[in-house]
């Protein structure tokens, strides 16, 4: 008769090696085929499933690729450099990925907007919605409750002291929780090359927009005029700038009486007129912001507190004298 | 083995002994997984089918091999052993067969492994049915039962405390007490409220 001690050792290294190779035998009778390019994708994906490519995580997006054999949609948190790499793993090329980064449609703030009421309920602006809407008399307005902040996966949001909305835009990846977020709809993803933006979204009347916030777009339609590259159009009595065919050329921001319209562009050029001008008077012709002067036949001079480096005057020379003088270095041309 | 002690059994592991507010086994998943409904729901599916597969090969593993050797003693080890490899082995069989199971149910599966609301289950089952003094079949068919219905009721706590939680977030609930710790004081009164149960007689 086996001793306790030995029928219990032998009793359960016996289950132990059993269930070890039940297990075994399992691993290569189960084995679910998996594609070693899916794990490898998975490996260069960022891993924060935040769902912005439209699959449902890392591992729906590695999948849905690797299906494709090409990169379906942007991965917007990893960019170019995960984009590059999914692509060599795929043996596929990656296309540039424009970058998009998160623009806030509106700059009121607490002290130059009016404000209709003292909301008092839960800091979220969907929960202010179902309450009583926002506590600025403008209805378009931001909320300033930070709800874009509080989704934010990467800590890209800021409010500041007059509850204005700020994106980092190097924090920024583009994912669109935000804009999903927004339960008014004022945050837009846009490239990131964009640096001209209508902070604005109030559709009233310029009288009655003026009235609840001092940097409201009024409908002047000043920009719409000034632009050069017909880029801005009225919806109802906003202006919204079309991102497809904006040059950030900031003419309208120059323009704009309200301050509606950021330019973000902090150093631009400005234009020199040099020896070769025959004094035709084109440049101050097309210069929208009129900083061109001279008369005809004699060389013309830029006004250096006017020119806003916008660059149409350029296209117009005919002796190609002008140039563009700035932050970037002395350039011909743009 | 008769009806009415079936009934009794189903009852008292849903209700009167519930698994995780009287009996107190499994608060880790009953904290950690009680954030949303939908996903506890999916986590009890697992737990109840993991529970009833566990209760029927640990009788078979207590009666027909630890019993005859006389080592009961070990019988935590080696329905852990057993448990483990269960689990480990139900999931490769979902994954192959049955990929769309797997995606709903295959989270929670590693989960469960070392689940002590799965390990208690069988020990209590064989404190209550396998030592007394049962004939074989109606202690294997209790066995079984008591481990379906341990799941259900683990389940019906689960899916409570995720509702109770989802109302919760919507409530003004002090900074301090956020989270984990709001979340203890519903354990504890909902705990509370199924002490209610234990009057029933059946």
């Amino acid at each position: 008769m086996l001793s306790v001690v030995a029928k219990s050792m032998l009793t359960l290294s016996g289950m132990a090696a059993l269930f070890g190779a039940i297990l075994a035998i399992a691993s290569k009778a189960f084995a679910v085929y998996r594609d070693p390019k899916v794990l490898a994708i998975l490996e260069v994906l960022p891993g924060v499933n935040c769902g912005a490519c439209g699959f449902p995580g890392c591992q729906g997006y590695a999948e849905a690729a690797v299906a494709a054999g090409e990169i379906p949609t942007a991965c917007p948190p990893g960019g170019n450099d995960v984009a590059g790499r999914v692509a060599e793993i795929l043996g596929t090329e990656a296309g540039e990925i424009m970058r998009k980064v998160a623009v806030v449609h509106c700059s009121a703030g607490i002290s130059n907007s009016v404000q209709r009421l003292k909301y008092d309920g839960i800091e979220d602006c969907r929960a202010a919605m179902l309450v009583s809407g926002s506590a600025k008399a403008c209805i378009f307005g931001c909320l300033s409750l930070g709800t874009c902040k509080t989704v934010c996966p990467f800590d890209a949001v800021e409010l500041d002291q007059e509850g204005i909305v700020h994106i980092d835009r190097d924090l920024c990846t583009g994912c669109g929780k935000c804009v999903d977020a927004c339960p008014i709809n004022i945050m837009e993803l846009v490239s990131i090359d964009m640096r001209v933006h209508i902070r604005c979204s109030n559709h009233d009347k310029g009288k009655a927009a003026k009235a609840v916030c001092e940097v409201s777009c009024i409908g002047c339609q000043l920009c719409v005029k000034k632009c050069p590259s017909d880029a801005i159009s009225m919806d109802g009595n906003l202006a919204v700038i079309d991102y497809s065919k904006c040059t950030n050329c900031g003419v309208c921001a120059a323009v704009c009486p309200t301050n509606a319209i950021i330019d973000e562009v902090k150093a631009r050029p400005k234009a020199v007129i040099g020896r070769g001008c025959v004094g035709n008077g084109k440049c101050k012709e097309v210069c929208p912001v009129k900083a061109i002067e001279g008369e005809p036949g004699e060389r013309h001079e830029v006004i250096g507190t006017k020119c806003i480096g916008c660059g149409v005057c350029l296209s117009v020379c005919p002796t190609k004298s002008i140039s563009m003088v700035g932050a970037l270095g002395h350039q011909r041309g743009r | 083995m008769d009806l009415g002690q079936l009934f009794a059994i189903i009852i008292g592991a849903i209700f009167v002994s519930n698994f995780v507010l009287s009996r107190f086994l499994g608060l880790c998943p009953f904290v950690g997984v009680s954030k949303d409904p939908a996903s506890a729901l999916g986590m009890g599916m697992a737990v109840i089918f993991v529970m009833t597969m566990a209760s029927l090969v640990t009788w078979f593993v207590y009666v027909f091999v630890l019993e005859p050797l006389g080592i009961t003693y070990l019988r935590t080890i080696a329905f852990i052993l057993v448990i483990a490899t269960l689990v480990q082995f139900v999931e490769m069989v979902i994954e192959k067969t049955s990929p769309a199971l797997h995606k709903s149910l295959g989270i929670y599966l590693p989960l469960i492994t070392t689940n002590c609301a799965v390990l208690g289950v069988a020990v209590v089952n064989v404190d209550d049915f396998i030592i007394a003094d049962l004939p074989k079949t109606a202690s294997f068919i209790y066995t079984v039962v008591h481990g379906l219905s341990a799941g259900v009721g683990f389940t019906l706590a689960l899916v409570l405390m995720a509702s109770i939680r989802q109302r919760l977030q919507l409530g003004d609930v002090p900074k301090s007490m956020q989270g984990i710790p709001i979340t203890f004081i519903v354990a504890g009164l909902m705990a509370i409220a199924f002490l209610g149960f234990s009057g029933l007689k059946i």
